[in-house]
């Protein structure tokens, strides 16, 4: 089995699979139940400032949005950081963290954008031994309305300020966490590299409403009949992610700045695509507190066969192999023709993609009399809508047409060379090709 | 408990109460909304759905299993129902695994189908027992229609007739309406008085009456019913039964399984149906299967079901013969009766193996005896009191296009008129379409 050690900005961890600040690590009970499930570090409840700690609602707390099945897909939370004294929290990690010193253990900390609150805090956490800080500089809700949390993530300036004194103040690893709450995520990862940030984690929540109570007419999570934006999380948030783990992992600024990923990691296969992509670890919450914290043996287990398999023989193999193929539209090969190919074997004959294809794409499937469907290549565009809404695996595949075929669809031979947009005759602003 | 499984001769009380609640329980119970939820999950939504195709009343089945998966299940209903007025017995009486489910994808997929029958009923009666009748009826027409037969054809022509604004008169030879419904089925396919409460909710449509007790022949004819009504609609099902044929056919305790099911029916108390030890039921049909699990749920030590053919040929389907052999019933197929022997009452039946050859099915000369001393007879029935007038084809009413007759006026379907498979289903559409083309003829001219 590959060896899943990880070295995340000098934090070692037996494996890249860390709990996020969150729920499931407010107290030292569960984050000992985490360690023995098997989790490689955790990121400890965000930390406020000294004195009375906020309080949260004493209604629901999540809302959520299910696929078939009652499957959780989305998960959002009006929770606020930690509603435990800080004295209590610092006093648990130190415990946990002298009980688990082959674990990772981060401390992440919300306080106000005051120099001086940060420079008191810090020393306190240092006295832990946590491995490092992750700013939370993401929650879109409650806090930020503080001014904290992703008030903060949504102003560079501000993200630059704190991460400097956080370095100033502390001397090991700070990892700056982001929030997918802006339009463009290199301005903040920039300006946490430019602040000195160790590294980025990212995504922090989404500012959400996961549905409406139609009989009370108020938002859910309901809280007498009124409801606020929350954070979501879970699967459903997953692409969001890895765009964003990608842009930054791509972009010539921030380019090699370790990235902690997060959002929607629930299998080992979501992990290796956040690696894939650049992140360095990865960090979960929402499928621990769906399935209870066992899940990290599963993402172990399958993260160090398919390692195997590839043979991959060290997490830091895996990280940033996706990112060279991450480009701009425009790069995008327009030489490269294929079409879909239903195999009838597999085909159960539900017709879902003769219904796709007829009614919202481009009348590419024929339907025999005897419930046969097959690919019209003369209109197939090869969108991929039949793969998508194909209730088997593997049934339906986008098959690329081999040079010098001629593509039914536009008469036109097949050609291997790689053409993009940029040189192409339709694009006013077209260079030409080389 | 007077008597025991092991009491000879054909006997009440071979069993407990509790015994007799546990087995005529409802076969297959209502789905609660959790259950419901998870088997309305696993619809695909096929595009043009087979089995939708499958069904012979064309429910639009992924539409109503999608209402119910987005929390309306009466909305579920009204879809099932608009098609099939009787929807909430075909639920429990449909051969589903031989129809809709057979063709559902995943049973092609997995081998394991939707569970449509089931999420209909969970539709139909979570609309029924909220006592709402999703249809009214339109604005009266003035024509009156005769419907004879209160079973799934005449209730369902009788339906939507009244829809359209005619009034109908619905005539039945038994004491209760529901027809085979009422008399013919299981009774733990339809627990709880279930046939009635369904005639009684579909005739909150208004514009329907209902005379019991009045069969064609005597003071009421065709004739006279062509002359007093606008049209009128045969649905007088199977009223007679084929004979064995067989020596000693006429022994005590050699009945007729219908009325051994319809018996069954009507007992307030299952421990006062009479019941032998050794029980044979002749016949591969769903009727024969009716008679054979219930024998052995009202405590028969044996069960035996013989049919003359190959099990590929009974029409129960594979499901039933599963369910009845999970009940403890033997089946024999390839074997025909021969005679029947006992003094005065039967004590046993003689069987001769079949062969199938290119003749048809001959009997060999090999042969052998079953311990019987209560014989049912399910070997289909045929149509019986055919008003003069109507032309046949084979033994049923000839029908053209949806349901007309030879003669003028005159409409049939259910199991009384020729094609058709005579399922519940079948009726239930052909006395639908019936009722559409007289609404059509009635008003077109």
């Amino acid at each position: 089995m590959a060896d899943l050690t990880t070295d995340f900005v000098g934090i070692k961890s037996p494996n890249p699979f860390w709990l996020a600040s969150a729920p499931p690590t407010d107290k030292e009970y569960n984050v000992r139940r985490a360690f023995e499930a098997g989790w490689g570090g955790v990121v400890w409840k965000t930390l406020g400032a000294e004195g009375p700690p906020v309080v949260n609602v004493n209604g629901p707390r999540y809302g959520a949005i299910y696929g078939a099945d009652r499957r959780l897909l989305g998960l959002n939370n009006i929770e606020l950081i930690t509603d435990r004294p800080l004295e209590v929290n610092l006093e648990e990690m130190a415990n946990v963290k002298a009980d688990y010193p082959d674990r990772a253990l981060i401390a992440s900390i919300m306080v106000p954008c005051e120099e001086k609150e940060w420079k008191a805090i810090l020393p306190r956490v240092a006295e832990t031994g946590c491995d490092g800080i992750e700013l939370n500089f993401g929650c879109p809700h409650g806090m930020s309305e503080r001014g904290m949390g992703s008030a903060v993530g949504q102003v560079p300036e501000y993200i630059e300020m704190v991460t400097r004194w956080c370095k100033q103040y502390y001397d090991r690893p700070v990892i700056v966490k982001l929030t997918p709450n802006i339009t463009d995520i290199r301005y903040p990862a920039r300006a946490a590299h430019n602040g000195g940030a160790d590294a980025v984690s990212l995504i922090n929540t989404v500012s959400s409403i996961t549905s409406v109570n139609l009989d009370t007419m108020s938002p859910e999570p309901s809280i007498d009949g009124q409801g606020s934006h929350g954070g979501y999380c879970g699967p459903a948030v997953k692409p969001i992610a890895l765009n964003m783990v990608a842009e930054i992992a791509r972009d010539p600024e921030t380019r090699g700045l370790p990235i902690s990923g997060i959002g929607g990691v629930t299998t080992w296969r979501d992990a290796a695509e956040f690696l894939a992509l650049g992140a360095g670890n990865v960090q979960v919450c929402t499928a621990a507190m769906t399935y209870g914290f066992r899940v990290v043996q599963e993402m172990a287990s399958g993260l160090s066969q398919w390692m195997d398999e590839k043979g991959i023989t060290s997490v830091d193999e895996v990280v940033g192999r996706a990112t060279p193929n991450v480009t701009d539209w425009q790069f995008l090969n327009l030489n490269y023709i294929a079409k879909a190919k239903i195999n009838e074997d597999l085909c159960i004959k539900c017709g879902r993609c003769y219904a796709a294809c007829e009614d919202t794409s481009h009348q590419a499937i024929a339907m025999s009399e005897d419930r046969t469907f097959s690919v019209i290549d003369e209109e197939c565009v090869a969108c991929n809508l039949c793969v998508n809404v194909c209730p088997v695996e593997e049934c339906i595949t986008m098959e690329k047409m081999p040079n010098g075929a001629t593509d039914p669809r536009t008469g036109k031979v097949v050609d291997d060379t790689y053409s993009n947009w940029t040189s192409h005759p339709n694009n006013p602003a077209a260079t030409a090709a080389e | 408990m007077a008597n025991s499984r092991l009491t000879p001769g054909v006997v009440a009380q071979r069993l407990g109460d509790q015994d007799y609640s546990r087995n005529f329980a409802d076969k297959d119970p209502l789905l609660d909304t959790h259950e419901a939820a998870v088997a309305a999950d696993r619809c695909y939504f096929c595009h043009d759905a087979p089995c939708v195709t499958a069904c012979p009343t064309d429910i639009d089945i992924p539409m109503f299993i999608r209402e119910i998966q987005t929390g309306n299940p009466q909305a579920a209903a009204r879809t099932i129902l608009e098609q099939n007025i009787l929807g909430g017995m075909c639920a429990r009486v449909c051969p589903t695994e031989q129809l809709c489910e057979e063709k559902c994808v995943r049973e092609v997929a997995e081998g394991k189908p939707v569970e449509i029958g089931r999420l209909q009923r969970y539709a139909t009666d979570t609309l029924m027992s909220a006592d709402v009748h999703p249809f009214t009826r339109g604005a009266a027409t003035g024509k009156k229609v005769a419907v004879v037969g209160a079973g799934p054809a005449g209730l369902s022509a009788a339906h939507r007739l009244a829809m359209k604004g005619h009034d109908v008169v619905i005539f039945d030879a038994r004491e209760k309406p529901g027809g085979l419904n009422e008399y013919g089925i299981a009774t733990y396919k339809t627990a709880d008085n279930f046939a009635q409460r369904e005639v009684d909710w579909l005739m909150q449509i208004g514009g329907i009456t209902i005379e019991t007790g009045k069969a064609l022949g005597g003071d009421l004819t065709l004739d006279g019913l062509r002359g007093d009504y606008d049209a009128v609609f045969l649905a007088i099902g199977l009223a007679g039964v084929n004979a064995l044929r067989a020596e000693g056919e006429e022994k005590t305790h050699v009945t007729d399984a219908v009325d051994f099911i319809a018996a069954l029916r009507q007992a307030g108390d299952f421990g006062s149906v009479p019941v032998g030890r050794d029980v044979v039921v002749i016949g591969g049909g769903m009727t024969a299967v009716d008679a054979a699990v219930q024998s052995k749920l009202l405590g028969a030590e044996h069960v035996t079901m013989v049919y003359r053919r190959g099990r590929d040929a009974m029409s129960a389907s594979e499901y039933e013969q599963d369910h009845a052999a999970s009940k403890g019933v033997r089946i024999i197929t390839g074997a025909a009766p021969l005679r029947l022997h006992g003094n005065g009452a039967v004590a046993e039946i003689e069987f001769a193996y079949t062969e199938a050859g290119p003749d048809g099915l001959t009997l060999t000369d090999n042969t052998f005896r079953l311990k019987a001393d209560q014989v049912f007879k399910a070997i289909g029935q045929t149509l019986d009191g055919v008003p003069a007038g109507l032309e046949l084809t084979g033994r049923k009413i000839s029908v053209t296009g949806a349901g007309r007759t030879s003669l003028t006026g005159v409409w049939a379907g259910g199991d009384c008129a020729a094609g058709g498979d005579d399922l519940t289903v079948t009726a239930v559409a052909e006395g639908r379409d019936a009722a559409e083309d007289i609404h059509a003829t009635l008003m077109g001219g």
